[in-house]
């Protein structure tokens, strides 16, 4: 007992002096951050932006490798299980969150697993439909989707994707089943909202803001507190009497649990100053979003977060009774 | 003239030096990335998208999209030297490509491949600078009744994909779709036949696939003696198609870039769908069919074309609506996206000089492709010379490397491995793995969209016949169906009335 006491002091000692060892020359070799989805998407897109700027501030190239699969749950188990040396950093959205109730054989505990760096940003929703939709306001719209409940079509990007979640809680607050019809990722949906084969989808800006600006789809309200600056006229879902219908696709940087506290701090404050570059913030405002603040790229922030979202969704996921496994 | 003026504002983009320059390493890139099996455009694209951050928007679009078809030049070298297909789409080319390099015409067939690809990727750019449009119009009314009917017209004709056992064919067929079927279920979320593998939740892959049981199995099959492989590397002679090559493989061509410009359209199916497309109607139309899958250069011609001509036109729901066709499509939003140009329906009227640019990079891309490919032939051909004990080898490495980098998952290896060994065993029972690979491809969108179709129509079946493409496609259908079955009735009517005599 007190020889595996003794064992067990020694090889924290170890594990610390080795951690110290780290923290003081890290990062010296290139850093890995893994995007648990397909190249070219909008959360890859994300991390190829601050992995160019964040590589400027450590002085190490950051590699984007996408381990895409499984809804993003088989790239965050690999980080899960790397190395906590700080050269496997993970890059995943809202995703995180609601898997620990969408799969109920996940390999790894998402609250346990990870060290956090911070949040990245929070891609707002919109609520959009083919452009030749009837209704003209947003109160109009619940009350047509309300009344015709059972023909209309609802699209998403898949099971667990930020769209189907957009349309659970969509359904929900507006206390209307509607028939959903996913599609094996945004792109196919959105081509079937433009050629007007299926009427609603509730979709991240990323993929929305262009077709709305062309008005090759029509928009009725943004799922953000505040309006956003790319559509001033368009209103919020609380000003239409919904708040509870309130998301972001929120994105957040972590590590293996594991990491030497210093390196998670020479991230975080890495990861600060690559938000807090002006053309990071214009090139995500061209997609509708904006940096998260100093105040949020912190592990404080993201561990509220993700606790916080993790039993935000599981009611609701559970309540409507969909898993993805 | 609107187009005139469109055309040489896009000429002037993208003869500027920089941008040739661009264009040409893209091509170069593309081709030998294309070689080598296994590896594929997606791949490199991803890995090259950082690079790109520092070039101006146009050059770095347009060298990304020279990968992408250089590759599909490339691809078909592998698939017609070593029966490996280095890209998807060029998995059609190795069936009678391959055989046409067994029997020492491995010249004319990388030459009619190089030229067919040329020809179809100068229509289909055309196709893309006069009608982006209005084909983009045709695209969007395709919902899932139509891919479905479409899917349906495909599957019916691939029987004619095989040569020998009509049985043994559908059987390959059935295993392709039942392979296909591995992965989550989109709608209910259920996964099926994985094994509780969670890394083939999202299917097998293609890729992974193609290689194993065209490329390992040949590998396997090459072992077993060394025979065979001599005959490859004797013939040197007649690099370039004869007139009489050429005289053939003119109207495959043609029919083969109207189906790939058509098929490459439409998100989803694209460029893999049109090379089987392709080479079931050549097979059809041929007076000799029974050429075919022994090196008919009808069969590398058509597909080679379909597949040049889809890969052209697969920009056009990318380039008019923002919207990816496919992986690689997906990279160049991406790409663009991180150079701050968000892909979208204004990115023409917007962005003129970057659409007209790579619309016009694309016909010289493929210039240079066909300048950069027919000198290459020779040298290509002496690979064959290398000792077989020191090219397999290279060869498995290669495929290795190239598989494992599309998604960094070491399942997708142990696929090629099993995939091999099924191969294998497949060409020792005589089975055709073409039909396979159809099935593979065709299974899961069907099924995807049938399902579709029927929760849109709220489980009316209605819906296939009450839309008119869906309709005329079933039409189709059934028409391939009597036409297949015409020759057989007649044969046993006539039979009956022989026995009544």
């Amino acid at each position: 007992m007190a020889l595996t006491t003794k064992l067990a002091g020694l090889a924290a000692g170890a594990v610390m002096a080795a951690s110290a060892a780290i923290a003081q020359t890290y990062p010296d070799r290139q850093v890995t951050m893994v995007v648990p989805f397909a190249a070219g998407g909008p959360t890859d897109t994300v991390g190829r932006l601050i992995a160019e700027r964040m590589s400027a501030d450590l002085g190490q190239q950051i590699i984007v490798e996408n381990v895409g699969g499984a809804g993003g749950t088989l790239g965050a188990g690999n980080v899960a299980t790397a190395e906590a040396d700080g050269y496997t950093v993970l890059l995943h959205h809202i995703g995180m969150a609601t898997s620990a109730t969408l799969y109920r054989n996940l390999a790894y505990n998402p609250l346990e697993a990870f060290e956090y760096v911070g949040l990245v940003t929070e891609v707002p929703m919109t609520i959009v439909t083919r452009k030749d939709f009837e209704p003209t306001d947003f109160a109009s719209f619940i009350t047509y989707v309300k009344e015709n409940a059972d023909t209309i079509t609802m699209a998403n990007a898949g099971i667990g994707a930020a769209s189907h979640l957009c349309g659970m809680l969509f359904m929900q607050a507006i206390k209307a089943p509607i028939v959903t019809v996913p599609y094996k990722g945004t792109g196919p949906a959105m081509t079937e909202l433009l050629g007007g084969q299926i009427d609603i989808m509730c979709d991240q800006t990323t993929n929305t803001a262009e077709q709305i600006k062309g008005g090759t789809i029509k928009a009725y309200a943004v799922t953000t507190p505040a309006r956003l600056d790319i559509f001033p006229d368009l209103p919020t879902v609380a000003e239409g009497g919904f708040p509870g219908m309130e998301v972001s696709v929120w994105h957040g940087l972590y590590a293996p649990k594991g990491t030497p506290a210093e390196v998670i701090d020479r991230l975080s404050a890495s990861l600060q100053s690559a938000l807090a570059d002006p053309e990071i913030a214009a090139k995500l405002a061209e997609l509708g979003t904006a940096p998260s603040p100093a105040t949020d790229a912190t592990p404080a922030a993201l561990k509220a977060k993700l606790e916080g979202e993790i039993a935000r969704w599981k009611p609701i996921i559970e309540t409507a009774g969909v898993y993805a496994d | 003239m609107d187009l005139l003026s469109n055309l040489s504002l896009g000429f002037a983009t993208a003869a500027s030096p920089e941008n040739l320059l661009f264009c040409l390493i893209g091509v170069i890139l593309g081709t030998l990335i294309g070689v080598l099996p296994g590896i594929g455009a997606t791949a490199t694209i991803a890995m090259l998208l950082p690079i790109t951050f520092q070039l101006e928007p146009v050059s770095s679009l347009i060298m990304l999209a020279g990968i992408y078809y250089g590759a599909q030049y490339g691809g078909s070298t592998t698939a017609i030297l070593i029966n490996m297909p280095g890209e998807s789409s060029s998995a059609v080319t190795a069936i009678d490509g391959y055989q046409m390099a067994r029997r020492g015409k491995a010249g004319t067939a990388l030459a009619v491949a190089a030229l067919g690809s040329f020809f179809a990727g100068t229509v289909a750019t055309l196709l893309v600078a006069l009608f982006a449009p209005p084909l983009t119009a045709i695209a969007l009314k395709f919902g899932a009744a139509e891919y479905f009917s479409l899917m349906l017209l495909g599957l019916v004709s691939a029987i004619a994909l095989a040569h020998g056992s009509i049985l043994k064919a559908l059987a390959m067929v059935v295993l392709g779709l039942i392979l296909g079927l591995v992965g989550t279920d989109i709608y209910t979320g259920a996964p099926r036949f994985t094994f509780g593998i969670t890394e083939y939740a999202d299917g097998l892959s293609f890729v992974a696939l193609a290689v194993g049981i065209f490329g390992i199995a040949e590998i396997l099959r090459n072992l077993e003696g060394d025979q065979d492989r001599t005959v490859l590397g004797t013939s040197l002679g007649g690099l370039l198609p004869s007139r009489a090559d050429l005289k053939r493989m003119v109207a495959p061509m043609l029919r083969g870039t109207a189906v790939g410009s058509i098929l490459g359209i439409l998100p989803g199916g694209g460029a893999v769908l049109a090379a089987f497309a392709s080479y079931t109607i050549e097979k059809r139309l041929s007076d000799h069919p029974e050429e075919f899958g022994q090196g008919a250069i009808a069969g590398v011609a058509g597909p080679e074309s379909a597949n040049n001509a889809g890969a052209q036109t697969s920009f056009i729901p990318l380039l008019t609506l923002g919207i990816p066709a496919n992986p690689v499509m997906a990279l160049m939003v991406g790409a663009m996206i991180i150079q701050g140009i968000v892909p979208g329906p204004n990115v023409a009227s917007e962005q003129p000089e970057l659409f007209w640019g790579i619309i016009a990079s694309m016909w010289i891309g493929n210039l240079m492709l066909v300048v950069l490919n027919l000198p290459l032939i020779g040298l290509w051909v002496k690979l064959l010379k290398v000792p077989y004990h020191v090219l397999f080898p290279v060869i498995m490495a290669f495929c290795s490397i190239g598989v494992y980098s599309v998604n960094s998952n070491v399942f997708d290896l142990y696929a090629v491995a099993f995939f091999g060994l099924m191969g294998y065993v497949l060409l020792k029972l005589r089975c055709e793995p073409a039909p396979l690979l159809l099935g593979f491809v065709l299974g899961p969108m069907l099924e995807e969209n049938l399902r579709r179709a029927m929760i849109l129509g709220r489980g009316d079946p209605t819906i296939f016949v009450a839309r008119p493409i869906s309709l005329t496609l079933l039409l189709l259908t059934l028409a391939v169906l009597v036409v297949m079955f015409l020759p057989s009735i007649r044969k046993k009517r006539e039979e009956v009335f022989v026995e009544a005599d």
